[in-house]
């Protein structure tokens, strides 16, 4: 398992190439926004973070299998479980993501500006948000990559999977950036856990059969 | 004709169902009106449609545990009629909507939980189209329904709880198992409920009996 993680450490190309992709959608939505108003409203700020990273997700995600040469997979295939597979790739996706989710915060913050009022609790959003992307989108990518158009595949097969998972997000990100109690937001990150939950589940239980073609 | 019981069940059902229910007495609510007999038409979609996706979820199950043609025809056809009772619960809920809550949509979360659950299983039509090899399309597209099932759960069943909602039950509403809901409509609901959900099973069973053939003729062929 941690074999699989430092062979995906190696192809750092991609990583810098997302880190480039965040860059510039920030600087994008930075252009296209600041040129008509000054500061962006608090609902839109959240709601654009939020797609920028979905995006950001669904691109970085998606090479996760795509990539792999066929070779390497059967390698895989006759040296370690599917389970092995799935829960190194959606571990690998995980931090990738929390790595990607964190950078754009910060460049988002640098460049459009900070509303935010409670920094640890938008933090604990971003974190409950990277390991739920990453674990829903590890199996679509999966899906998705044994289709001859995997592109378009899994944009239309992972966004009806993630919204109920993004308007908890939303609704949790947007309380931390009013600075209401945290109270509040325990429902929402309860459901966002138990979402996770079922999405590792279900995946962990249906890879295997995924995996055999 | 020679029908077994249950389809005898089901015309007598449905035909006691839009007899009974547009002529029957239902009690006086305030905007609600006649548009209550809705009930007997708009709920029965959604139960009918989550029963019969789950009769597709199950026979997807079945097809990952055992490779069979037929498991994977009824799991697809099943999963079509859900679709169908999911577009027409969402014409029939828009068209009372229209005259109750004054627009045809109104963000409703149960509106566009529903809206979603549809992209889902469209994304799932879609899946199945872009594969050629039938195996390899079979147990994907099986792995991928089970999946959506998965994820469809929280979006019927827990977000709306979350959220106020417009719906007859929430926020406030007169609700559905409350006092307003008496003995003349569930007389009246229960076996809609029933009659709806017996037909789509009915056209699930007719819609495999003919893709099975069509297998067995182009095998033929």
């Amino acid at each position: 398992m941690q074999k699989d993680f430092v062979l995906e450490w190696r192809q750092k190309y991609a990583f810098n190439g997302m880190l480039l992709y965040v860059g510039s959608t920030v600087f994008i939505c930075y252009l296209s926004f600041s040129l008509r108003f000054g500061a962006l409203e608090v609902p839109v700020w959240n709601a654009l973070y939020w797609i920028i990273l979905l995006f950001t997700a669904v691109n970085a995600i998606a090479k996760g299998f795509a990539q792999e040469s066929r070779g390497r997979l059967l390698y895989y295939y006759s040296v370690v479980s599917p389970q092995g597979v799935i829960v190194a790739k959606m571990l690998y996706n995980a931090a990738l993501m929390l790595v990607l989710a964190v950078l754009c915060f910060g460049f988002y913050a640098v460049v459009i500006g900070n509303p935010v009022q409670d920094v640890p609790m938008f933090l604990l959003t971003i974190l409950l948000g990277a390991l739920g992307f990453a674990a829903s989108l590890t199996m679509i990518s999966g899906i998705a990559a044994k289709t001859a158009n995997t592109g378009t595949l899994m944009a239309v097969l992972s966004f009806p999977v993630m919204v109920p998972m993004l308007l908890m997000l939303m609704k949790m990100s947007k309380n931390a950036i009013d600075g209401l109690d945290r109270s509040l937001s325990l429902d929402e990150g309860l459901v966002l856990l138990a979402i996770n939950m079922i999405v590792v589940t279900v995946s962990y239980i249906l890879f295997p059969y995924l995996w055999r073609s | 004709m020679k029908l077994s019981w249950w389809k005898w069940l089901t015309v007598a059902l449905l035909l006691y169902t839009v007899v009974v229910g547009l002529l029957s007495e239902v009690p006086r609510l305030a905007i609600l009106n006649e548009t209550i007999r809705n009930l007997y038409f708009h709920v029965p979609m959604w139960f009918g449609m989550i029963l019969i996706l789950l009769v597709s979820v199950v026979y997807s199950i079945k097809y990952l545990r055992n490779p069979l043609l037929k498991n994977d025809i009824v799991a697809v056809e099943a999963a079509k009629v859900g679709i169908l009772f999911g577009v027409l619960g969402i014409v029939t809920g828009m068209e009372w909507a229209r005259f109750t809550w004054g627009e045809f949509w109104s963000n409703d979360p149960k509106q566009n939980a529903s809206a979603i659950g549809l992209l889902i299983y469209f994304a799932y039509l879609i899946l199945r189209g872009s594969f050629q090899d039938h195996q390899q399309r079979a147990r994907i597209s099986a792995v991928y329904n089970v999946f959506a099932f998965a994820a469809l759960i929280p979006l019927l069943f827990i977000l709306p709880r979350l959220t106020d909602s417009l719906h007859p039950g929430n926020g406030g509403n007169p609700g559905f198992n409350s006092y307003d809901l008496d003995s003349r409509l569930r007389a009246v609901f229960y076996p809609a409920v029933i009659g709806w959900t017996l037909l789509g099973v009915w056209v699930v069973t007719l819609r495999t009996r003919l893709e099975v053939l069509k297998q067995r003729f182009y095998e033929n062929a």
